[in-house]
C-alpha cells in the first residue's frame, strides 16, 4: 500500500463521488486501498438530528436535511462497518404521544440507510423528560457495549438522568466492562454529552463524568466521542482524547462566546453551514483516530 | 322628585371617581411592597433574595450582588423540580417544589456569573438561565 495516502484521505476518496476535493490524487491506489479497507475498521458518527425541530430561521431543510446525509452516506462505494447516531436524533417535546411519533418517523428516514448496522443512543432531548422511556420503546437500551473488528465500544448513557449525571449503577457497570478489557485494547466510548467540563453554564457536561473517566484512566488506548454541542471540538483529558460532533441540523456557538446559548441561524450564502457528520478509521501505527468530516451537500 | 334624582346621579359620579383614584393609589401601594419585599428582604443581618421558579424562567433572573457580602438565595419551585447550577461562583442546588431550596453565597471576585437549570425540565429548557452580577 502506498504509504502517502492515510484512511482519511481515503475515505475522502471514497466518499461522496467527488464532491469533495480529493486530496493527493497522484498517488491514487485502487486495489490495495479497497483492500485496506475492509480489513480496517471505520464508522460512522452522526449526531443530533433533532428530528421534529421546525424553526425555518435555523434551517429551512429542517425535513430534508437528514433525508440528505443518508443519501450521501449510502452513495459511499465503500460501506462503513457501522453508523451511530449519538444522542439527540428527536426534537424534545412535552407531549410523550409526539415524542413517540417524532421516533417512529425518525426510525423510518434512518431505516433508509443502505448499512443496516446502525447504533442508537439517546440525548437529553429524547429521553430526559421520560427517563428513556420511549427512546428504550424505539430504539432499545441505552447503554451496552459491542465489538467490531479489534475494537471495543461502548455506549455510555449520561442523558436519560434529568440531572445530567451517568448514575452510580451505570458507572459500576461500566466498570465491570472496562475490568474485562486489556489495558492496551482498542476502545472507544460513546456519550452524549461531554464527560469533561467542557462548559457546564450551557450543560456541557456530565455531572459525575469524572468518575467515568476516572474509570478510563487506566486504559492506555481509549477514546471517547460524543454529540450534544453541535460543533467540532477536540479536547485531552490526560492521554484521553474527546471527539465532539457536528450535529445534523443547526450549529451552536464556541463554548462561552456568547452570553447566550443559541442555535446559529441559517445562512443563505453558505446554507448547511456547521452542520454535517463524521468518518472515523483508526491510526494506523499510532492511537487515536482519524476522522473525516463530511458536510451536507445541497442538491 | 327630579332634584333628587339629580342629586343621586351626582353622587353616583362622585362616589365613582373616588373609588377610581383610590383603586390606582392602592395598586400602586401594593405595589411598592411587592418591590421592597420581594425579591430582597432582610433577615436579622444578612440578605436574602427569594428566587422563584417555573418552567422556564428565574423570577428575578438578574441578580445584583456584592463582593464580599454574604447572601442567602432562598428558591420556591411552583411546577416541578428544577435546579439551579452557577459554576462560577461554584455552587448549585436542586429546587424541589414543597420544598425550601436555600444557598448561601459570598460572593469573592466582580464580575458576571451565568446560572441554568440544570435538571432537564421540558421544551424550553435551555433558555431557562439567568446572571448574577458581582460588583466590588
Ligand atoms: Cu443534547
Ligand atoms: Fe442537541
Amino acid at each position: 500500500m502506498d504509504k502517502g495516502i492515510d484512511r482519511r484521505d481515503f475515505l475522502k476518496l471514497i466518499g461522496i463521488g467527488g464532491a469533495l476535493i480529493v486530496m493527493d490524487t497522484g498517488r491514487l491506489a485502487g486495489a490495495a486501498d479497497n483492500k485496506m479497507a475492509q480489513d480496517t475498521l471505520s464508522f460512522i458518527q452522526l449526531s443530533d438530528t433533532h428530528w421534529g425541530f421546525n424553526d425555518p430561521k435555523i434551517n429551512p431543510d429542517f425535513a430534508g436535511t437528514l433525508r440528505k446525509a443518508i443519501a450521501q452516506i449510502n452513495s459511499m462505494k465503500s460501506q462503513p462497518d457501522f453508523i451511530i447516531f449519538s444522542g439527540d436524533v428527536t426534537h424534545t417535546t412535552d407531549d410523550p404521544k409526539e415524542r413517540r411519533r417524532r421516533m417512529g418517523e425518525a426510525r423510518e428516514i434512518i431505516g433508509g440507510l443502505r448499512l443496516k448496522n446502525v447504533k442508537m443512543m439517546p440525548g437529553e432531548h429524547d429521553a430526559g423528560l421520560d427517563n428513556g422511556e420511549a427512546f428504550q420503546e424505539y430504539f432499545g437500551t441505552t447503554h451496552y457495549t459491542f465489538q467490531q473488528k479489534d475494537v471495543n465500544f461502548i455506549v455510555v448513557d449520561n442523558a436519560s438522568d434529568s440531572t445530567s449525571s451517568i448514575g452510580d449503577t451505570q458507572l459500576q457497570w461500566l466498570s465491570a466492562e472496562m475490568e474485562k478489557l486489556d489495558k492496551d485494547s482498542r476502545i472507544v466510548v460513546f456519550t452524549h454529552r461531554p464527560l469533561f467540563e467542557l462548559y457546564p453554564q450551557w450543560d456541557w457536561w456530565t455531572r459525575d463524568g469524572a468518575k467515568a473517566i476516572d474509570i478510563l484512566m487506566p486504559y492506555k488506548n481509549v477514546v471517547v466521542f460524543y454529540g450534544h454541542i453541535h460543533q467540532e471540538h477536540h479536547h485531552m483529558t490526560g492521554h484521553i482524547a474527546h471527539h465532539a460532533a457536528r450535529g445534523m441540523l443547526f450549529p451552536l456557538p464556541a463554548p462561552g462566546s456568547v452570553p447566550k446559548r443559541v442555535q446559529i441561524p441559517w445562512d443563505n450564502d453558505q446554507p448547511y453551514k456547521g452542520v454535517g457528520y463524521r468518518s472515523a478509521v483508526p491510526k494506523k501505527d499510532a492511537y487515536g483516530y482519524d476522522l473525516t468530516e463530511f458536510p451536507i451537500i445541497k442538491v | 322628585m327630579t332634584n333628587i334624582k339629580y342629586l343621586l346621579r351626582i353622587m353616583v359620579v362622585i362616589s365613582a371617581v373616588v373609588l377610581a383614584f383610590a383603586w390606582v393609589h392602592i395598586a400602586r401601594l401594593a405595589a411598592e411592597t411587592q418591590t421592597v419585599q420581594n425579591p430582597v428582604a432582610n433577615q436579622g443581618h444578612e440578605q436574602v433574595i427569594k428566587i422563584t421558579v417555573k418552567r422556564f424562567d428565574y423570577t428575578p433572573n438578574k441578580i445584583r450582588l456584592k463582593k464580599g457580602v454574604a447572601v442567602t438565595l432562598v428558591f420556591t419551585s411552583l411546577d416541578r423540580t428544577h435546579g439551579f447550577n452557577c459554576p462560577g461562583l461554584g455552587v448549585r442546588t436542586d429546587i424541589v417544589p414543597g420544598k425550601s431550596n436555600t444557598l448561601r453565597i459570598v460572593p469573592q471576585k466582580a464580575g458576571r456569573y451565568e446560572f441554568s437549570c440544570d435538571v432537564f425540565c421540558g421544551d424550553g429548557h435551555e433558555d431557562m438561565s439567568g446572571e448574577i452580577i458581582v460588583e466590588d
